[in-house]
């Protein structure tokens, strides 16, 4: 090992407790883009081996009826290579032990099960006989959840027949990798199942002979969607076909690709955060090192030491630095991303999350680690490489700019010479004060960023189901009813009010933009449920118009007052054009809405309701389900707390996580940043310590100078930090915006709090811990040493 | 090849410190022959410093010439000034300037490595009385020892000259007197051309010459007929 290397490393070993700083603050940058990227990969990578192992369909349709020889017609069209018809039903399951509705949403088994498209993976079990009318395969979330195994049985609630069923096998398809009920926007495993049953049972039991309302097609690769989509509805228009669409607006996997949105966010705005921390507190380190090693620099220099050996010296500390962070981050991203994968897994139905970490992303990190490592030693390096020799032997002189001098002036000469040496400190060197400022205000804002997740769900639930929606349950029918159902509804033991609901399913149309979404009823004077404006009001279409959810207002580009063209799907199809009469401000969904009667004048069918929702007294609540479970119009029953207290429960383990993982990350940052700051100024002011230590000041006086100035950077940096705090949460919505959901740019009182406090707290600590170095100062060695 | 190491005529130097103007060289003429040991006496401020700096090349002059036998030094950019170091130039400061994160021996090492002939570090080193303390780091030696670990450092790699800024400023008589002994005997044994700055009359009688700087010009130049022994010397 050359002598320099030998310096190198000594440097470092000397350097450590700064080192290890900055190495912790990189690595979880490192580490950030490795969970994120790679568990993105594995995510991704996983989802194409199950979509090509189960031949997932690449266009999905549903219509309320055709003949099986409409299936030829479908397998005409250009670019079709299968057609696979079904039947779909919805309805509930009735378990004994369990009181509360489950929903249940059945699909025909294909025909060829081994070739046809959407194919079931079995976790246990297998398939029943075609022939088999009381045998079914389980979704597995719901089976796991509900402790369901082959041979149980379980009771069928369709199309109001009631029927016995045995469990022949547990599995998914990768229609199902988001599991979620339809029109839900969340997941309910306990309460929402999936089966599969063969096509015949399933014929029977919901009149379907000879006869299909769904389709799924596989399309030659290459083919345009477009034109087949036109041609699916084409066929499909006489047989009530609702409007065909890919698979990348199929609701699973839209829910998942939105996921990889949101790690792609991720695996940017988290690392950019810790890179430039790590990068600028290397600065202050590695400029603090070239300036104590002035004089060696100038002695290697006078021995004809070349400039660029001195600059490969001190930028191999650095890159010592930057590897060292690499491979922690990369330790640490794969451990983190494996835990990532497992949540992943548990939420999204993956036969299979085999995490992988990809060579791209591998030398990736290293490459930004590295590169970081180079930003942050970019000046110090080149400073000690141009640093004249004849100039290093002379002491540094702190030249300030007369503008600088902020101290001399004004207040500040009220203030004690135990502050103004802290003010002059602050001044001396305004690009050192500001990085450790911002760098500190990276620290909170990164503790803010790993409660947002936690304040935007409250906020859009709160939004969505507390402030929009005050029912107790919600009731679908399984096929549309005359308003008397909702009478009959009102005798029923414990209904204190019940209002309809109606709702059709539509293309929006405006220009040239297009949606496909659903038009719901508004009732006037409803207090159950009704769309709220942007103040949170509820708000309703002016008469003759209609109202968008803002987003597919500016989805579509319309605005108030522009004519919106609406072509329902459903039974007759009509195109209206109605105005835009104002926007509807809710979290998830993207929907249009009309006046009732708007709805029931213009779709022909006179006054028909799809479902209910009803407030209810709780004693009778039980009561309540036993009649509705009764009836057999009802297909559907939800419980908006259950469901909401059930969503919470299901990502509280996310939530919990994520949070405890970036609150850790900030306070690594600002651990970090404190500590390496106040060992920079304990090594430049050292001697300065001592010399008052020696002429009568106490610890804790001394103690001040040192730290005052980081503690009052510290408080300062509270405030910046809520700002960047909110500003990397805007960034971090802007990449989450889509029609399922918009995640708010909310952050919680509690938040700031809480984020402050954690950031003021890591720092006092951190503070504590070089106080005590402070109480060690050897006044004779340091008074002895040269400086 | 001239007898001259060193040529220098009319050189000035002058300093922009912040706002200041410093004139630290007002024209000096000198020559140094080979095989010389040279004092530089004078006042602090008198520019003793920047006149070794210029001939050692770790400065520039602002006016006149400065020649090394037959290299141009004034005007030569950094890589020749580098290049002119690495290959002639040994130097001793008053300060040691060793690294403190290496031991005395890798001090030495650390410059016998970027150099074409040099003699083993362990061989300066005991030339220098110190194979024992060859492990020890400049903190756990003595200011005498430290000092001639630099000089060990600085004959390692064979120099033409040495150099040498207030090489005992710092240090005790009786290890003043240690280390120049040391300088002595590398001067008569090794023939390296020696220049010694100083602010102590006294050390002047070692040499075969004798200048006196004053207010950044040569005042007065004296030759030594006999040369005192470093043990005689006192302070």
């Amino acid at each position: 090992m050359s002598m320099l290397a030998r310096k190198r490393w000594r440097d470092l070993w000397h350097l450590r407790g700064q080192a290890i700083a900055i190495i912790l603050v990189a690595a979880v940058g490192v580490a950030n883009l490795v969970m994120s990227s790679a568990t993105l990969a594995s995510l991704q990578a996983s989802r194409e081996r199950y979509y090509r192992e189960q031949a997932f369909a690449d266009v999905f349709a549903d219509l309320k009826r055709a003949p099986e020889l409409v299936a030829a017609q479908l397998a005409g069209i250009p670019g079709v290579v299968t057609v696979d018809t079904r039947i779909v039903a919805y309805g509930r399951i009735e378990l004994a032990g369990f009181d509360e509705p489950i929903r249940l949403q059945a699909l025909s088994l294909s025909a060829h099960p081994a070739t046809g498209l959407n194919r079931l993976r079995l976790r246990e079990g297998h398939l029943p006989d075609a022939g088999d009318r009381h045998a079914l395969v389980l979704s597995d979330a719901f089976a796991e959840a509900q402790g369901l195994h082959t041979g149980d049985t379980l009771t069928v609630v369709m199309h109001g027949r009631r029927q016995q069923f045995r469990v022949a096998g547990i599995g998914a398809t990768p229609e199902f990798v988001a599991q979620m009920p339809p029109q839900a926007v969340f997941p309910d495993a306990r309460r929402f199942a999936i089966a599969w049953l063969p096509r015949p049972a399933l014929e029977a039991a919901v009149d379907m002979d000879g006869a299909f309302n769904s389709v799924v097609l596989a399309l030659s690769p290459g083919t345009r969607r477009r034109p087949v989509l036109e041609a699916v509805d084409q066929v499909l228009a006489r047989y009530g076909g609702i409007g065909a669409i890919a698979r990348e607006d199929q609701r699973s996997h839209r829910y998942l690709s939105e996921e990889f949105r949101q790690l792609r966010t991720m695996a940017r705005l988290f690392p950019a955060v810790f890179l430039s921390v790590s990068a600028f507190v290397l600065y202050v380190v590695l400029s603090r090192l070239v300036a104590g090693q002035r004089e060696q620099i100038g002695t290697l220099k006078a021995f004809g030491y070349r400039p660029w050996e001195i600059l490969v010296h001190y930028l191999g500390v650095a890159m010592l630095i930057g590897s060292a962070g690499a491979l922690l981050g990369l330790g640490l991203g794969v451990q983190l991303g494996q835990q990532i994968a497992g949540l992943y897994r548990d939420f999204y139905r993956l036969p299979y999350l085999d995490f992988t970490l990809p060579t791209s992303v591998l030398w990736l990190a290293i490459a930004v680690s590295l590169g970081s490592a180079l930003i942050g030693a970019t000046v110090p390096v080149l400073r000690a490489m141009r640093l004249p020799p004849a100039e290093a032997m002379r002491a540094d002189i702190p030249w300030r700019k007369r503008w600088l001098r902020l101290d001399q002036f004004g207040p500040m000469q009220q203030l004690s010479q135990a502050h103004r040496l802290v003010a002059h400190n602050l001044l001396q060197r305004p690009l050192r004060t500001t990085l450790t400022w911002i760098g500190l205000a990276l620290g909170t804002a990164i503790i803010m960023m790993g409660r947002f997740q936690n304040d935007a769900i409250d906020n859009m639930v709160n939004r969505q189901f507390q402030r929009g929606q005050r029912h107790d349950v919600s009731v679908a029918f399984v096929e549309s009813a005359t308003p008397r159902a909702i009478a009959e509804l009102r005798t029923l033991p414990g209904v204190m009010r019940v209002e309809l609901q109606r709702s059709v399913p539509v293309w929006v149309r405006f220009r040239a933009a297009r949606y496909r979404t659903a038009a719901v009823a508004v009732i006037p004077d409803a207090q159950l449920r009704h769309p709220l404006d942007s103040q949170q009001r509820p708000i309703m279409p002016a008469p003759g118009g209609l109202l968008l959810t803002d987003y597919l207002a500016q989805m579509l580009g319309a605005q108030p007052g522009d004519l919106i063209e609406l072509e329902t799907l459903d039974g007759h199809r009509r195109v209206l054009h109605k105005p835009l009469t104002g926007v509807v401000s809710e979290p998830f969904g993207a929907q249009a809405y009309l006046p009732l009667e708007t709805l029931d004048r213009e779709l022909g069918d006179g006054a028909r309701v799809d479902g209910a929702v009803l407030a209810v007294d709780s004693a009778a609540q039980a009561a309540l389900f036993t009649h509705l479970q009764r009836r057999p119009v009802i297909a559907a029953i939800d419980q908006r707390k259950v469901a909401i207290r059930n969503f919470y429960e299901s990502m509280a383990e996310t939530i919990l996580t994520f949070t405890l993982i970036t609150t850790a990350f900030g306070v690594v940052i600002t651990a970090g940043v404190v500590y390496s700051s106040a060992r920079v100024a304990l090594s430049e002011r050292s001697r300065d310590l001592a010399s008052l230590r020696v002429l009568g000041f106490t610890t804790a006086e001394v103690g001040y100078l040192l730290l005052g100035e980081l503690t009052l950077l510290t408080v300062l940096a509270v405030p910046l930090g809520f700002a960047l705090g909110h500003a990397l949460v805007a960034i971090l919505v802007m990449g989450f915006d889509s029609d399922l959901f918009r995640i708010p740019n909310y952050v919680s009182p509690a938040t700031y709090g809480i984020a402050g406090l954690c950031s003021l707290g890591t720092a006092w600590l951190t503070g504590m811990l070089i106080a005590r170095r402070v109480q060690a100062l050897d006044l004779v060695a340091v008074l002895k040493a040269r400086d | 090849m001239t007898d001259h190491v060193f040529r220098a005529e009319k050189l000035t130097k002058v300093y922009r410190m912040g706002e200041v103007e410093v004139q630290a060289l007002r024209g000096v003429d000198l020559t140094l022959a080979r095989g010389e040991l040279v004092v530089l006496l004078g006042p602090s401020g008198s520019g003793k410093s920047t006149l070794l700096n210029i001939l050692g090349g770790l400065d520039v002059p602002s006016g006149g010439e400065v020649w090394y036998g037959d290299h141009q030094l004034h005007g030569a950019d950094e890589k020749a000034l580098t290049r002119f170091r690495r290959e002639h130039v040994g130097f001793v400061f008053q300060f040691y300037n060793l690294i403190p994160s290496l031991t005395a021996l890798e001090n030495v090492a650390l410059v016998t490595e970027i150099a074409e002939d040099p003699m083993p570090p362990r061989d300066a080193l005991a030339r220098l009385g110190l194979d024992a303390r060859r492990d020890h780091f400049p903190a756990q030696l003595s200011g005498g020892e430290q000092q001639r670990v630099a000089i060990a450092r600085a004959i390692a790699k064979r120099p033409d000259v040495l150099l040498c800024d207030e090489p005992t400023g710092a240090l005790d008589a009786a290890t003043g007197v240690l280390v120049l002994e040391a300088l002595d005997s590398v001067n008569r044994e090794l023939g390296t051309t020696t220049l010694i700055i100083t602010h102590n009359a006294d050390i002047a009688r070692m040499a075969h010459r004798v200048l006196q700087l004053a207010d950044g010009r040569i005042a007065r130049e004296q030759r030594n007929d006999v040369r005192a022994k470093a043990s005689e010397l006192s302070w």
